[in-house]
């Protein structure tokens, strides 16, 4: 089986978000910028499948400015094969980006497309299913859980009511969720060996794809800051403060 | 080896990440527990810590020291108890050997030492030796094919862990000093070698000493490092570069007390208004970042310096000495910045102000580093 894991560099989720003073978008100069944790989680679970003798190839796929391949480095680095680095410079949209990934993903004949729910930067969860849609192939979303027997995956998605259990046969895409495992730290003699694998360049004209983004962004808000709360000295006196708000009942 | 800078900086990510995931949240349990959590040293045996210092062609990173400096400057920014884990493997625990043993005895504990898989000491100390060390009274007399070993080492860190002790004894009654001392690689398990209780120490609880007694301990003369009577040339030889060691440890714990001690500036209300807005308390918080940028910029000065195998044993003590000192002030200024919750344990800088009191005893005291200095600076005079 070969697998393709999608990665996105983001702003590091340990850093606290700066708004532009202009509204247009994050402040990212100077920022520490690293793999999608959801996407890291992604990586690990390619390199578990793969290590339990179900895979014979990974392959990492980033779409970005030439710092992506940072981060494919790292993918590299904690165990997988090859990398792909689509450049650009122009904002990508999960459209786009799900159109680039379906070439890549038919030109290279591969049987699992793994990637992470979302992104923390847009939060958009959305490229893994448009990515099936055009792919035409099933999706599992949110996994919690995956196992192989022959050519079906079966996931474990964490869902309201409980936990769903569902059968997909390959190619799949699924998209991971934050309890499917938890990434392996990188040896340093690994990411010594991952400076001599190989990251092809490719352009959005190789993929025939054009960037053409759908949604434009009108601006960008820090979110109001928070309000002293109430102290109340009594349960009485609380749930009657909170029936006032409507928030229990009478 | 120098690392690539880029290959560099994705490994202090990860110890970066290691310290914020697991290391400072499992503080307190390792308090609690006097002891470090097996999946930890688990952790620390996969990312290669034991082994930072130890030759790749022996399973080690083979860094050199200004990586080696670079990266325990964030791993400590946690407890210092997990640094005394892997201290004495990367130290003299094992670069006596990588310095002056021979290949057979190389072959043998690196590899063991530099997975983490074999903890070493180092017994130098003994009950009427300290600063003094070349005074040590441990004696091994020569028996045929063996020495037997008989003496007290005292204050041994990482004893009831130790699978190899660097023994230092001395061989040649006659000859008084530094001269008469010989090094040695003991196996824990030799018979002849008890270990005292675990000390009851200030701090770094989950680090432990004890003393180490030999008693007429039979030991193959295989396990001499370098020839007789050159003991302490072979531990002058790391003493450089474990005084640049700690020091980068010093800074790691200012680091950390700097930070949880800007953090409660900006927290803690007082007056109606922010501690951090009192201009009192921004004098300390700026003597502090200036003497930790003091203390790295002489590190890794010295620790270029020493990469290009210039000698630097003057300067490796003006690093320990500053750095230590420096790091008493800043848990100093912690504790007070912290006001009352400062003395509580439930506030890590109470913890670190005892933990760090420490770096001004080993690896030779301020004092001891005070008379190195200027002794070197009168012998270039002199010399000039
Ligand atoms: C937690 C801990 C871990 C340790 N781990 C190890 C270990 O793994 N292996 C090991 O071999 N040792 C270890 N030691 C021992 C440590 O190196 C010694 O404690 C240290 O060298 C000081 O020796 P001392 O305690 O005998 O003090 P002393 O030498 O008795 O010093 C007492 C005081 O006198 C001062 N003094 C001494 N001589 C002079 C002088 N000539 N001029 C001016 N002042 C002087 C000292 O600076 C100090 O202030 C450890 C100690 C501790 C506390």
């Amino acid at each position: 089986m070969k697998i393709l894991v999608c990665i996105k560099r983001v702003v590091d989720y340990n850093v606290r978000i700066r708004v532009k003073p202009d509204g247009g978008g994050v402040v990212t100069d100077g920022v520490k910028m690293s793999m999608n944790p959801f996407d890291e989680i992604a990586v690990e679970e390619a390199l578990r499948i793969k290590e339990a003798g179900n895979a014979d190839e990974i392959i990492v796929v980033s779409i970005g400015a030439k710092q992506v391949q940072e981060q494919l480095r790292t993918a590299l680095a904690m165990g997988a094969d090859r990398g792909i680095h689509v450049e650009t410079t122009e904002n990508i949209q999960p459209l786009t980006a799900s159109r680039m990934l379906l070439n890549i993903a038919q030109s290279e004949g591969v049987d699992l497309v793994l990637l992470g729910k979302q992104a923390i930067d847009d939060d958009n969860n959305q490229t893994g299913q448009m990515l099936a849609a055009l792919w035409d192939r099933p999706q599992a979303t949110f996994a919690s859980g995956l196992s192989f027997d022959g050519g079906k995956a079966t996931t474990i998605r964490e869902v309201d009511a409980g936990l769903e259990v569902l059968e997909v046969d390959l190619p799949a895409v699924v998209t991971v969720d934050l309890r499917l495992n938890e990434p392996r730290y990188v040896k340093l003699p690994d990411m010594m060996k991952a400076k001599k694998k190989t990251i092809d360049v490719k352009t959005l004209a190789d993929l025939g794809v054009e960037a053409a983004p759908g949604v434009s962004s009108l601006g960008v808000r820090p979110p109001e800051g928070r309000q002293a709360g109430k102290k109340v000295e009594t349960v009485e006196e609380l749930v009657k403060e909170l029936q006032a708000r409507g928030l229990v009942n009478d | 080896m120098a690392l690539d800078a880029d290959v560099l900086e994705q490994f202090i990510d990860q110890v970066k990440r290691l310290v914020t995931e697991k290391l400072v949240p499992n503080e307190e349990r390792l308090v609690e527990d006097d002891d470090i959590p097996d999946e930890i040293v688990d952790d620390l045996k996969d990312l290669g810590f034991f082994g930072l210092s130890i030759p790749e062609e022996y399973g080690g990173l083979g860094l050199c020291l200004t990586d080696e400096a670079k990266i325990m400057m964030e791993f400590c920014q946690s407890s210092v108890a997990y640094r005394s884990r892997i201290g004495t493997n990367n130290g003299i625990g094992s670069q006596g050997l990588v310095i002056d043993g021979n290949e057979q005895q190389k072959q043998r504990y690196l590899p063991g030492l530099a997975s983490g898989e074999m903890i070493a000491s180092f017994a130098l100390t003994e009950p009427g030796a300290g600063s003094d060390a070349a005074s040590l009274t441990t004696s091994a007399v020569r028996d045929g094919d063996h020495y037997l070993l008989n003496g007290t080492k005292r204050f041994i860190t990482n004893a009831p862990q130790a699978d190899l002790f660097t023994v230092m004894a001395r061989t040649d009654a006659s000859t008084p000093g530094a001269r008469g001392v010989s090094a040695f690689i003991v196996e824990a398990d030799t018979p002849g070698i008890t270990l005292g209780k675990k000390d009851k120490k200030m701090g770094q609880r989950g680090a432990h000493t004890s003393d180490v007694i030999f008693e007429n301990c039979r030991i193959p003369a295989t396990a001499r490092i370098g020839d007789e009577g050159h003991g302490f040339k072979t531990a002058m030889k790391v003493l450089d570069r474990g005084r640049l060691h700690i020091s980068a440890v010093c800074i790691g714990q200012a680091e950390r007390l700097l930070k949880d001690s800007l953090n409660y500036a900006i927290e803690r209300k007082q007056f109606g208004e922010r501690i951090a807005d009192f201009q009192l308390i921004q004098a300390m918080l700026a003597d502090s970042r200036t003497e930790i940028y003091a203390a790295r910029s002489m590190l890794l000065d010295a620790t270029r310096r020493y990469d290009q195998a210039e000698r630097v044993s003057e300067e490796a003590s003006c690093c320990k000495m500053f750095a230590s000192e420096m790091v008493g002030r800043i848990a100093d200024r912690a504790v007070q910045i912290h006001g009352g919750a400062g003395y509580m344990a439930d506030y890590a800088v109470e913890r670190f102000y005892r933990d760090v009191r420490l770096f001004r005893i080993y690896e030779g005291t301020t004092q001891i580093q005070q008379l190195v200095i200027a002794k070197s600076m009168i012998r270039s005079a002199e010399n000039s």
